[in-house]
């Protein structure tokens, strides 16, 4: 058994590798491997999530009903934002931070690590199990992600298995920011003080606290929606003296800071990434920790933005404006640190830069959006069109996603040891920079000219708008899989051989490690030196 | 300087295909698609445009200042053309000023945003009363003073051409799917308050011209207004996910100047007074068996199929149904309550009893089925009031 090798005391420079594949991979607690895992299976849930968004894209390709019943594309909206929330995006920050926490904070591995690897495990069996009801009599989840009663307790038997899956997420998700918190406050090197920490660090650090305050209501509301389906409760039916708005008021919050936990280690990985190529200190960087915490409090107070239409009362619907429109101040400050980061550098635009650049052009767009769609009385004209499908994709694709796709190329050759196609990687860029604005900008225009969201089908009016983004739409996904073209290539392929520092101006821990890293690293803490580190203490 | 050339020219084109959409949001008229919110005919309408032109505006300067500085300081302050990195790290001014000039921008915003929700939120004494209940997949409207009430469904012409690989156009429907049988009808320069509410699940009623949408929730009543400022036709849809046919439940309203209003007042009421003499006469099967299929095809077919085959699993065929086949007091009882748990809607609230009648004889004589029942009017109307 190989696990006995993991009590011999350890030479930084050997491998000590489980040999078969299933102690590798299946019985893994290092930190690494497990984040690997966590990558790969994301990124087969982003294919599963984006094929179907091609579904619905060439379904909405042109007006009159041509691939689907309306039935199944109500399942396909819900099922690619169950996929691409709770199996993409959010196992992917996972995979990020179980990679780079430990190597950026001088950590040997995460605090807990047999729970890292129950905590990764018990994700493939949630989602086949939310997969496996497309394939059921009473079919997949189809009243959107956001599971409204009435309307989701009209599915059949099948909307157990959905309630059962979002519970596994959720301890799943749960457990991750157990690890995570637990890892940063208690495992970093000496002289890593707290505001030391990359920003990548102290994002995650915030975020696992904003799941751990959030999944149990998630968890909350759907064992609700389980028991008044199957056990006669009434806590959303007004026949039996429930209220299905207070679902609503439960679902969102969560929801919103659900918004902010896709978000803020996206706002960590850009801000590694910027200093890196303009070969300067991230500008700000104590005020991007209180922006943070600002965004992370802010997210508690204004989920009842997303029910202006509900018939709040007007002094509720004020409040909830006002603390929404808040949120544009921690939010700009991010964004002039950014930008100020890049002033008088010396910038250099590899992949990774180009997916940061993207990332804060195309977030700023959507977050602008954001700020039209907190006023509440445009808002009533807003309210569930495509305008809203267009925001929130907006800072979710060329948002979190171009930030994942940024991470992934800022840290691959470190990770496998081989630099990536610089070239592909670019055409990478550039194919889904362009065709992810040919597909989501004019969904604004379609919201606004009065279009719904969640409609297989629709007026001739929006008819043009809506091939345009399709088109958009195809381009993008099929350019994805030059992402998986340039992984491979790196992984199995590529001859040229990383050096530890991998970037000229990269700073921080984990480059002082050799490309790839050991499987165990930092067995002895580093010596924290402001030569090596990013962020020095600024001195007030 | 070849890779830089190619990276200008690619943020060029990125650069530019970015504007040309914000310009065309800001452009007034383009020709074919709607690109714009629209102003509407509503005091309320106004607002909403108003203030969304105002935030938009705000938001393409806010934006075009942020992304001029990143990109002055990405095409000067690049390795290539040998700028070396300042190494600045903070600085407390800059970020007190950036902090404080967007709270004020806010501030600013708030005013406009403020008033415009206040005026139109806060009702006015109003004139008449519409009640307006969402059903899957149709809009219910009873006027109250007046005590008018209909259906208002998608028309056939869509219904039709709606269904997947139906072979018809969508183009050569006129107005497809924004068109319903009964419009809802209103008087011009009336304020009208409306009591919204659903039976089933939430839906959502929204007419764009009217500048509001106001969600339709099962055991609440919400209040909304409006006073239209111009006759005409507007169209609008259901807004919040309601189901399969949540796509295909629009809403016409049609609204006249008053006097042509009070005439089709009084021209509805005749109509139910004929329609009550209707429900009192003995029907002749062929008639039934006409409105039935007219019927049928309107409000059954959307879950039933126009074969009468019904959709495994949701929706049970009728073709050869122990319910279409056994005891008419059952299958009456079925029409007229619904089937709790299931999409089977209770028809006694929504159909007239002629509908009603004329829906059960055709479902029992067709498709194969070979009852022989005919159902009467007088039947319906008989069970409904005990």
């Amino acid at each position: 058994m190989s696990i006995e090798s993991h009590d011999i005391a350890h030479d930084d420079h050997h491998d000590h590798k489980p040999s078969g594949f299933l102690d590798r991979w299946l019985y893994t607690t290092n930190h690494k491997d497990i984040g690997t895992l966590y990558l790969v299976f994301s990124l087969l849930m982003f294919f599963i999530g984006g094929s179907m968004a091609m579904v619905i894209r060439a379904e909405l390709f042109m007006p009159g009903l041509q691939l689907v019943e309306p039935e199944f594309f109500n399942q396909m909206t819900t099922m690619h934002a169950l996929i691409m929330v709770f199996g993409a995006v959010m196992p992917a920050w996972v995979g990020f931070a179980n990679w780079m926490i430990p190597m950026m904070i001088g950590a040997p591995d995460m605090a807990l690590p047999r729970m890292n690897n129950w905590s990764f495990w018990i994700l493939p069996f949630a989602f086949t199990m939310l997969l496996s009801t497309l394939f059921m009599d009473s079919g997949g989840p189809a009243a959107g992600w956001t599971l409204y009663p009435p309307l989701s307790l009209q599915g059949g038997q099948s909307f157990a298995f959905v309630v059962f899956a979002v519970h596994m997420m959720g301890i799943s998700s749960i457990m991750g920011s157990i690890n995570v918190i637990a890892t940063i406050l208690n495992m970093r090197a000496p002289g890593m003080t707290l505001l030391k920490m990359p920003l990548f660090v102290w994002t995650w650090l915030i975020t696992a606290f904003l799941l751990i305050a959030v999944m149990p209501v998630l968890a909350g509301a759907v064992t609700m929606l389980l028991t008044d389906h199957f056990f006669g409760t009434s806590f959303f039916n007004a026949a039996g003296g429930g209220d299905p708005v207070m679902f609503q008021h439960i679902f969102w919050f969560f929801g919103h800071p659900e918004v902010y936990i896709m978000i803020l280690p996206a706002f960590g990985v850009v801000s590694e990434i910027i200093p890196t190529f303009s070969r300067k200190p991230l500008f700000g960087y104590t005020a991007m920790v209180y922006a943070t915490a600002s965004i992370a409090f802010l997210s508690f107070i204004v989920w009842a933005h997303h029910m202006f239409t509900v018939g709040m009362p007007l002094t509720g619907e004020l409040f909830f404006m006002y603390a929404t429109m808040l949120i544009a101040v921690p939010t700009g400050v991010k964004v002039f640190n950014w930008v100020s980061t890049m002033w008088q550098g010396s910038m250099t635009f590899e992949t990774p830069m180009l997916f940061a650049i993207g990332f804060v052009v195309l977030f700023t767009i959507g977050g602008l959006s954001g700020l039209m769609l907190a006023m509440a009385a445009a808002d009533l004209q807003y309210h569930d069109t495509y305008f809203v499908v267009a925001h929130f994709h907006y800072v979710l694709v060329p948002g979190s996603v171009f930030a994942l796709m940024a991470g992934a190329y800022y840290w691959l050759p470190k990770w496998t040891g081989h630099m990536y196609s610089e070239k592909w990687g670019k055409i990478h860029f550039w194919v889904s920079a362009i065709s992810v604005n040919i597909l989501f900008f004019p969904q604004h225009y379609l919201g606004l000219a009065g279009m719904p969201r969640r409609i297989p089908d629709y007026s001739t009016q929006f008819a043009d708008f809506n091939m345009i983004s399709s088109i958009g739409g195809f381009i993008f996904g099929a350019s994805q899989l030059i992402f998986v073209g340039v992984i491979v290539h790196c992984v199995y392929k590529s001859r040229q051989v990383a050096t530890g520092r991998v970037w000229e101006g990269a700073k921080g821990l984990e480059w002082t490690l050799s490309s790839p890293p050991p499987y165990h690293s930092f067995n002895t803490p580093p010596v924290i030196d402001s030569t090596t580190i990013a962020h020095v203490e600024e001195a007030h | 300087m070849k890779k830089q050339n190619t990276f200008i020219v690619a943020a060029a084109v990125t650069a530019a295909v970015i504007a040309a959409f914000w310009l065309l949001l800001a452009a007034p008229a383009y020709t074919g698609n709607a690109i714009n919110m629209t102003q509407g005919v509503t005091s309320q309408s106004v607002l909403s445009y108003q203030l969304h032109m105002i935030i938009l505006w705000i938001c393409v300067v806010i934006g075009i200042i942020v992304f001029s500085a990143m990109f002055y300081s990405i095409v000067m302050h690049r390795k290539s053309k040998g700028h070396e990195a300042a190494q600045f790290t903070h600085s407390t001014k800059a970020e007190i000023v950036w902090t404080i000039i967007p709270i004020i921008i806010l501030i600013v915003m708030a005013v406009p945003a403020t008033t415009a929700l206040v005026n139109m939120e806060v009702a006015p004494e109003t004139e008449m009363t519409i009640k307006i209940t969402g059903f899957q997949w149709r809009w219910k409207y009873q006027y109250v003073e007046d005590e008018i009430e209909f259906i208002s469904s998608l028309d056939t012409g869509s219904n039709f051409a709606r269904r997947l690989a139906s072979g018809t156009d969508p183009s050569s429907v006129e107005n497809y799917l924004l068109n319903v049988d009964k419009p809802l009808v209103l008087p011009a320069n009336t304020k009208i308050k409306f009591l919204i509410t659903a039976d089933d699940v939430i839906h959502s009623w929204w007419v764009p011209a009217l500048g509001w949408k106001r969600d339709a929730i099962p055991g609440f009543i919400n209040e909304a207004w409006t006073e239209v400022m111009e006759p005409g036709t507007y169209r609008g849809q259901c807004a919040e996910l309601c189901g399969k046919d949540h796509g295909f439940m629009p809403i016409v309203l049609n609204v006249l100047p008053k006097a042509e209003y009070q005439a089709w007042v009084n021209q509805q009421r005749q109509g139910m007074a004929h329609e009550q003499a209707e429900i009192e006469r003995l029907w002749a099967r062929d008639e039934l068996m006409d409105l039935g299929q007219e019927v049928y095809a309107a409000q059954c077919a959307t879950c039933h199929q126009a074969d009468g085959q019904g959709l495994a699993p949701a929706f049970p065929a009728l073709a050869g149904s122990p319910v279409a086949n056994g005891p008419v007091d059952e299958n009456i009882a079925v029409i007229l309550h619904g089937r709790e748990g299931t999409a089977m809607q209770a028809w006694g609230r929504m159909l007239s009893d002629s509908d009603i009648a004329a829906a059960l004889t055709y479902t029992r004589n067709a498709f194969g089925n070979e009852t022989g029942d005919v159902v009467q009017p007088q039947t319906i109307a008989r069970i409904k009031n005990g």
